[in-house]
């Protein structure tokens, strides 16, 4: 129920809510409503027909950045056997 | 960046299935409850449970407002529909969700009420302003995340004089379902939570404080991606294994910590907090939705079509409310699988797609059959 799609915001219309985003090559008119500011161009998160917020490209450089650390702290081939699969024992 | 794929990367995965492996102490049980039935389809969906440690296993919250609305608001909903001149409009979801005599809103529409299916609370705005000599009442559920929907519909059909839109108010809270899950739930030892992706993107990561202050349960907020909840697994486990409880937000890029203001104040403007409500499972909590503030109370389908009162009933035998409670898994009801089935469904877990029934159904009620290693907690 609370699924929410991140997709880029191609077109705003003049005096209104209301905008274009794009998903692939899928183009869906959503409402601004709750948004303070957004620009074409924005990542949003569509939900029930509403973009619900904006999607900050740093926050989610600094996100990616975090895993890659968290990553390189343990042995992926021990890890794996322990996690019950079989791709630690092939490698 | 698309913010898709990167948070999907299979080797980025391993890695972190590594790390958590590694953190988590084997000596220990980890019992991770995922509040959000959106994180429990996307465990399944991804595999994640199998890449966990075997002492590390997820306990299903109750975050899936389908599921968690009672038999009596479907049959209130099912009786709103069937009034002469009411047009019901309603998100898919509660289509098939059977009422207190097993009876679902497909099964009325089919015995002839006037029930449609919309996407958006626009559709429902679109249908009234285009069918004038009909009521159109607007079946609103969820959490946090669809109530700003259906407050912005509110506004705007007062704006535009649309005097035959209406609101059936089911939307639920987040919090103080939290709040029963951690205070009254027997026999459910949880380590940790998983915080939902979406509420949080609306009321921010300020309203969890709660759960470390006063039940010393770690939160970490997490987004709807498997490595998202990789990550904030990962992080949980270090908390506890610290001995450390705080509220972390995984989620960086779509949450802060007040939440988005505007969608708030929209909220604010038409509800405010009901004295109870009852949830399926978890029974009537106190402060745990919201109803439409009397200023609106033309728009309210309450007050303009007074209800007869229903109790709610279960389905005999159906795990639901255990379920919901975090205090059973599917494959402990006996009808999952058997009587109760996605095209036949009994239980509100099995219909909605959220639902950790239909998660199982899904993904997982081949390899739990065998001896359940992820229900070994």
């Amino acid at each position: 129920m609370c699924l929410a799609i991140p997709a880029r915001i191609v077109a705003i219309a003049p005096s209104s809510d209301l905008a274009t985003v794009a998903l692939g090559d899928v183009r869906k008119e959503v409402s601004l409503a709750l948004l303070e500011d957004a620009a074409i161009g924005d990542y949003v998160l569509v939900h029930v027909g509403y973009a619900l917020n904006k999607i900050s490209p740093e926050e989610a450089e600094i996100t990616l950045r975090l895993m890659a650390e968290m990553g390189v702290q343990a042995d992926p081939r021990t890890a794996i056997r322990e996690a019950g699969g079989a791709a630690g024992d092939a490698a | 960046m698309r913010y898709v794929d990167e948070f999907r990367d299979r080797d980025q995965a391993v890695r972190l299935a590594a790390a958590i492996a590694s953190a988590a102490k084997p000596d220990r049980e980890y019992r991770v409850m995922e509040f959000c039935g959106g994180h429990t389809h996307a465990i399944y969906r991804y595999g994640l449970a199998d890449l966990m440690p075997p002492n590390l296993g997820f306990v299903h919250g109750p975050g899936c407002p389908v599921c968690v609305l009672p038999t009596a608001r479907i049959d209130q909903a099912i009786a709103l529909g069937e009034e002469r001149g009411v047009t019901l409009c309603t998100y898919a979801d509660m289509m098939r969700v059977p009422g207190g005599d097993r009876r679902s809103l497909l099964a009325a529409k089919a015995d002839g009420a006037d029930i449609r299916m919309v996407y958006s609370t626009q559709d429902a705005l679109a249908i009234a302003r285009a069918e004038p000599e009909r009521q159109v009442v607007f079946f609103a559920i969820g959490f946090e995340t669809t109530t700003p929907p259906t407050a912005v519909a509110m506004q705007q059909a007062r704006a535009e004089g649309l005097a035959n839109f209406a609101v059936f108010c089911n939307h639920v809270l987040t919090p103080p379902a939290l709040r029963a899950i951690l205070s009254a739930c027997e026999g459910v030892r949880i380590d940790g939570i998983l915080g939902p992706s979406h509420v949080s993107t609306v009321i921010g990561s300020e309203p969890y404080g709660f759960v470390a202050e006063e039940f010393a349960t770690p939160l970490v907020i997490a987004g709807f991606e498997p490595l998202d909840l990789m990550q904030a697994t990962l992080m949980l486990v270090r908390q506890i294994d610290a001995g450390v409880c705080a509220v972390e937000n995984q989620y960086r890029r779509a949450v802060s910590p007040a939440g988005n203001r505007k969608a708030k104040s929209l909220m604010a403007a038409c509800f405010e907090v009901r004295d109870r409500f009852e949830w399926r499972g978890l029974g009537f909590l106190p402060h745990s939705a919201l109803r439409i503030r009397d200023d609106w109370a033309d728009l309210d389908a309450e007050v303009r079509f007074p209800l007869a009162p229903v109790a709610s009933r279960e389905q005999k035998g159906c795990e639901c409310p255990a379920i919901l409670r975090g205090q059973k898994a599917p494959v402990d009801c006996r009808l999952f699988g058997t009587a109760c089935t996605p095209q036949n469904p009994l239980g509100s877990c099995m219909v909605s797609s959220e639902g950790a029934c239909a998660a199982y159904w899904s993904y997982g009620r081949f390899r739990d059959a065998a001896p359940p290693r992820e229900r070994a907690a």
